[in-house]
C-alpha cells in the first residue's frame, strides 16, 4: 500500500477523474466546478445589482458540497496520504524554472517565490495571483465552464463547443508561459 | 444522504487533484512547456474513459439512481464566446497554476494564500456579470 503515499501516476488519476463525473451523471448532477464561482457571487447578493447572478442558490448547493470535499480531500491528501509533497518534474523544466528566479522547482508543492504566506506583502506575488484568479473567474463564465466542465465532461460527450474552449485554453495558456512569463520572471 | 454523497464525490475528486499533482503551479508550467506527458495522461485517460462511458450510457440508455435519463446539457452553439472565454481562462490557468476545482484543493492542502486567486476570481466571474451583455457571444 506504500503507493498510495507518492505521487498517483496519470493512469490512475485520469480514470477518477471520469469516475467522478459518472458519479454526479449518476446522482443527476453534471461535473463543473467554475458554476460554483457565480453560485457564490449570488450568495454575496450580486444579483441585486446585476441579473446574471439572479439565480437560485439554493439549487447549486449541491456543487457546493463538492467544492467543501474537494477543500477535504486537499487536506487529506496533503496531510494524511502523503510522503514528502514536492514535485518532481522534469529536471530541464527545473533548470529552466530556477533560471527564472524559482528557487523552489523540484523541492516544493507550489513555488514559494508566489505562493508562500510571507510573500503577502510583496506587491509582484500579489499582483500574479489576483490578476490570475481574475482571469480565471471572468474566463471561465465567458467560456460557460473549465477544465471539468467543458474538458472533461464537455469532450466526453463529444460537444463541439468544449473543443473550441479547450483550444483556447491552450492558446491562453501557451501565451502565458512563453510570452508573458520571459518579461514578468526574467529579472 | 444525498449530500453526504456530493461530498464524498469531492472528497475523492480533491485527493486526486493533489495526489495527482494536477492541482500543483509546476506541472501547469511543465505542461504548456510540452516537458511531461503527465498532464496530458491525466486528461487524455480521463477523456478515454470518459468518452467510451457517455457512449454506454447512450448505447444502453443506462439511468441514474433515481431512475432518470442522463443528460449532458448541450452548449450553445458559438465560436467567439468559446474561444475568447477560453483564451482568457488559459492565461489565468497558467498563471495562477490552479484551476476552479484544485484551487480549493490547495486551500485544504493548507496553502492559504490561494484564497488570493479564489477571491479573485469570484471578483472576476462577477465583473464577467457586470458586462456580459457588451461582449461577442
Amino acid at each position: 500500500m506504500s503507493w498510495i503515499f507518492e505521487p498517483w501516476p496519470w493512469y490512475v488519476a485520469g480514470p477518477l477523474i471520469a469516475l467522478v463525473m459518472f458519479s454526479l451523471l449518476m446522482v443527476d448532477k453534471n461535473f463543473g466546478m467554475s458554476s460554483n464561482l457565480r453560485t457564490l457571487c449570488a450568495i454575496c447578493g450580486a444579483g441585486h445589482k446585476v441579473d446574471f447572478f439572479k439565480i437560485d442558490w439554493k439549487a447549486q448547493q449541491w456543487n457546493l458540497l463538492v467544492v467543501l470535499g474537494t477543500i477535504i480531500g486537499g487536506f487529506i491528501g496533503s496531510e494524511l496520504l502523503s510522503n514528502d509533497t514536492a514535485v518532481l518534474i522534469n529536471p530541464q523544466t527545473v533548470v529552466e524554472l530556477k533560471a527564472m528566479g524559482f528557487q523552489s522547482a523540484g523541492s516544493s508543492y507550489l513555488p514559494t517565490e508566489i505562493f508562500a504566506t510571507s510573500v503577502l506583502t510583496d506587491l509582484k506575488s500579489l499582483v500574479i495571483m489576483a490578476l490570475g484568479g481574475l482571469l480565471i473567474g471572468f474566463g471561465t463564465r465567458y467560456a460557460g465552464g473549465c477544465t471539468s466542465g467543458h474538458a472533461i465532461s464537455g469532450l466526453s460527450n463529444l460537444q463541439w463547443p468544449s473543443l473550441i474552449a479547450v483550444i483556447g485554453f491552450f492558446i491562453g495558456g501557451l501565451f502565458m508561459v512563453n510570452v508573458i512569463f520571459p518579461l514578468i520572471f526574467s529579472l | 444522504m444525498k449530500n453526504l454523497a456530493y461530498l464524498f464525490i469531492g472528497v475523492i475528486f480533491g485527493i486526486t487533484m493533489f495526489k495527482s499533482e494536477a492541482a500543483s503551479w509546476f506541472r501547469i508550467f511543465e505542461m504548456f512547456q510540452f516537458q511531461s506527458f503527465h498532464m496530458y495522461g491525466i486528461i487524455g485517460s480521463a477523456l478515454l474513459t470518459g468518452v467510451i462511458g457517455i457512449q454506454l450510457i447512450k448505447r444502453f440508455n443506462i439511468k441514474s439512481f433515481s431512475g432518470h435519463s442522463i443528460v449532458i446539457p448541450p452548449k450553445t452553439i458559438s465560436v467567439s464566446r468559446y474561444i475568447y472565454g477560453g483564451i482568457i481562462f488559459g492565461l489565468g490557468w497558467a498563471l495562477a497554476g490552479a484551476c476552479p476545482g484544485p484551487m480549493f484543493t490547495l486551500l485544504g492542502a493548507g496553502f492559504g494564500t490561494i484564497g488570493v486567486v479564489i477571491l479573485f476570481s469570484i471578483l472576476g466571474t462577477f465583473l464577467y456579470g457586470l458586462v456580459k451583455d457588451k461582449l461577442p457571444h
